[in-house]
């Protein structure tokens, strides 16, 4: 594998993850929030399976199943939430939901 | 019977206990037969081992347990018995027992019949742990034992806020001459790594150059804890006040227990004093000044038990005196006597006090000669032995001995033989006047009790005592040289023994005669005294004791409490409100961050990573 094509897959990655970070703190709709949280996973994701690619070995793509499996798992979880959430509040503006502070 | 020694302090002491856990419910007759009869087991044990003693002849030691095992420091608990502590301990025994049974008609109508019997008991335990000690920090658990029972025990009554500030006071007091000694033992620690008081006197000796300073500190810090437990000046003004206990109380703090541990402690670390001559002579000038002043003291006051208390306190004195003089056996010959006629006394006032429905004061008694005849006598021959009747009564012998000791010592002086010479003049005055006027003259108060067989039969073997105890001083005095050193005779110019007899008989005559002169024949000549402007101010100078209650008013507990009110918020505790205001103040501004904004923390999360992470790559 070229060395470049890594160098190229972590730029992808680290872009993702400034995507998903940048979503995560710019949007207030609890949806978008959880969506913004996949696509920096999917960065963890992306860079496990260049990381494979580049020595050679299954574990970065043995890494990626797992991840999906437990952003599979989370996002069922955060759904519940999520539906608890508009039944609360009536709305799915995360700041809203702001009772647990200090 | 050797081997059951530890059964001497263990007998009360499970017979304290199990009358404090379980003395509620039991009947009278059944606490006082645990009361007096542990102590009468007791006393029956140390009399049986004297035999055995004797045939053996060499000191015994009986090792129980290891008590603290660490770096070195290995105390045990274990007893130690040589001629010294053999005497302490039957003398301590015998009286304690004669005055439990006492106690056990004189207290019968006290609701805290078998509370007064705990303390009672742990009182002689801690007295006998004390005595036996095999090692100083063994000999200071019964000495705070001693102290914690004489509080418990003047403020017996503790319904009466007098009687708790009189414990308190004893307490407080003798704790100014613990601390002392607790210092000397932790000196001796330090320097010589062991607390066992036969190694002690082996390595200090050995090691210890006469009039060094080690040995001048731990000699003078050992007499400041005996000038407290033994209410000697300065620390003499807890006694006094130690009268507000049951009458049996002051009798035993008197007679058997407490007041004449220091006289053991110092007895016991002999060799220390005889390394620090400065502190010897410190010892019998603190004795010499303690006898005067106190029988000066005892001369003025009115209530019956504080006579007998300054008495106690002038004839300790005497003991110091004896001690500091180098005649150790006579110290503790005096100190036999002492606790026989001592314990008679007060044994006998008590008698008086409720015979006379808890009069106190002596001035309104008198003419109780025909009415009390039993304890007329019984206090007559006490009375004779404190003030020393020639040839007759065992005051007299103990009494004599320490004055031909402090002439005659290498370390006495003709002064201190004046000094004890005016107290027998003083102790006959007191005495007697007490004496006239208790029972002689007119009746002031009717008697409305008179004593049971269980008062009678301890003050009759007292007072048996109180005269034949005189009659074995030489084979005891023998007998103790073999554990102390013997009085060095070198000043026999000038004075003989004989001599020395013969004065001392005709200062008791001395005050026979004026307190017969002042309070039977002419009365209205003790009146005149008591009328003078001079003389007035004299009596009530004595009265109060010499003002030290005032001057430690004046110089102590005032200044203590005035601190005390000026900083009544305490200013350490600002210190500490500090700190813990501070902690709350950091805990309200980092609680303020936390928003309850899901964004922020996620912001704040991730700012943290880039800064760690920045951190590491950076570095």
């Amino acid at each position: 594998m070229p060395s470049n094509l890594i160098l190229n897959a972590l730029l992808l990655a680290a872009i993702l993850f400034g995507l998903g970070l940048a979503g995560l703190l710019a949007r207030r709709n609890v949806i978008f929030t959880l969506m913004s949280i996949e696509v920096m996973l999917n960065a963890a994701g992306v860079v496990f399976v260049a990381a494979g690619a580049r020595w050679g070995q299954a574990d970065g793509q043995v890494m990626f199943l797992f991840i999906l499996a437990m952003a599979a798992a989370e996002v069922s979880v955060g759904l519940a939430l999520v539906l608890r959430l508009y039944h609360l509040y009536k709305s799915l503006d995360v700041d809203r939901a702001s009772m647990l502070r200090g | 019977m050797l081997p059951l020694l530890w059964l001497i302090p263990a007998i009360p002491f499970v017979s304290a206990i199990f009358l404090a856990l379980f003395g509620r419910g039991l009947s009278r007759r059944i606490i006082a037969i645990a009361g007096v009869g542990s102590i009468g087991l007791s006393a029956l044990i140390s009399l049986a081992i004297v035999p055995e003693f004797l045939a053996s002849g060499v000191p015994y030691t009986q090792v129980l347990w290891t008590w603290i095992n660490v770096a070195g420091f290995r105390p045990e608990v274990a007893f130690y018995l040589d001629p010294l502590s053999l005497l302490m301990l039957v003398v301590v025994t015998f009286v304690s027992f004669l005055i439990h049974l006492y106690s056990a008609e004189f207290m019968e109508e006290d609701e805290g019949y078998s509370r007064f019997f705990a303390y009672m008991n742990l009182f002689v335990a801690s007295m006998v742990v004390l005595v036996l000690a095999d090692n100083l920090l063994l000999l200071y658990l019964g000495w705070e034992g001693v102290g914690l029972c004489s509080y418990l025990l003047i403020g017996f009554w503790y319904q009466d806020a007098v009687n708790g500030r009189a414990a308190r006071k004893a307490f407080i007091v003798t704790r100014a001459g613990d601390t002392a000694m607790i210092v000397g033992l932790f000196i001796l620690f330090h320097s010589l790594g062991t607390l066992q008081i036969q190694d002690l006197m082996h390595l200090a000796s050995a090691q210890w150059p006469t009039g060094s300073s080690y040995a001048t500190a731990v000699a003078a810090l050992l007499l400041g804890g005996a000038v407290g437990k033994s209410a000697q000046l300065p620390l003499q003004t807890w006694l006094p006040d130690a009268m507000a206990g049951p009458t049996p109380t002051s009798a035993l703090i008197h007679a058997a227990t407490m007041v004449t541990a220091g006289v053991y402690l110092i007895a016991r670390t002999h060799v220390l004093f005889a390394l620090a001559p400065e502190v010897r002579l410190a010892v019998a000038v603190v004795g010499a000044a303690t006898l005067l002043l106190a029988g000066c003291s005892a001369l003025v006051q009115s209530d019956i038990k504080r006579v007998l208390a300054y008495s106690t306190v002038s004839q300790i004195g005497y003991m110091f005196l004896a001690l500091g003089a180098g005649s150790w056996a006579a110290a503790m010959f005096h100190f036999m006597t002492h606790a026989f006629f001592k314990a008679l006394l007060f044994l006998v006032a008590g008698i008086v006090i409720e015979a006379l429905h808890h009069e106190h004061d002596i001035f309104r008694m008198g003419g109780l000669r025909k009415e009390l005849p039993i304890a007329f006598w019984t206090f007559l021959i006490g009375g004779c032995s404190l003030a020393g009747l020639p040839l007759v009564t065992a005051g007299y012998f103990s009494k004599d001995f320490i004055l031909w000791g402090a002439w005659s010592s290498r370390e006495g002086s003709p002064w201190l033989w004046v000094a004890g010479m005016i107290g027998v003049l003083l102790t006959g005055l007191y005495t007697f006047r007490l004496i006239f006027l208790v029972f002689f003259g007119p009746s002031h108060t009717p008697v409305t009790r008179r004593p049971q067989y269980r008062i009678v039969v301890p003050v009759v073997v007292l007072a048996a005592l109180s005269i034949v105890g005189g009659w074995f001083k030489n084979s005891l005095v023998a007998f103790l040289n073999t554990a102390l050193p013997p009085l060095v005779d070198t000043r026999a110019g000038g004075l003989t023994e004989t001599l020395s007899s013969v004065v001392a008989a005709l200062a008791f005559l001395a005050g026979l005669g004026f307190a017969y002169l002042f309070f039977i024949r002419k009365r209205e000549f003790a009146q005149s005294f008591a009328t003078g402007p001079l003389l007035r101010r004299l009596h009530a100078f004595w009265f109060a004791d010499w003002g030290f209650d005032w001057l430690y008013d004046r110089a102590l507990v005032r200044p203590f409490l005035w601190i005390a009110t000026v900083n009544r918020r305490d200013v350490v505790d600002d210190v500490v409100t500090a700190l813990a205001r501070w902690t709350q103040t950091a805990h309200y501004a980092l609680s303020r961050t936390e928003t309850g904004h899901l964004r922020w923390y996620a912001a704040a999360v991730g700012a943290g990573a880039v800064i760690f992470i920045g951190v590491v790559l950076l570095r």
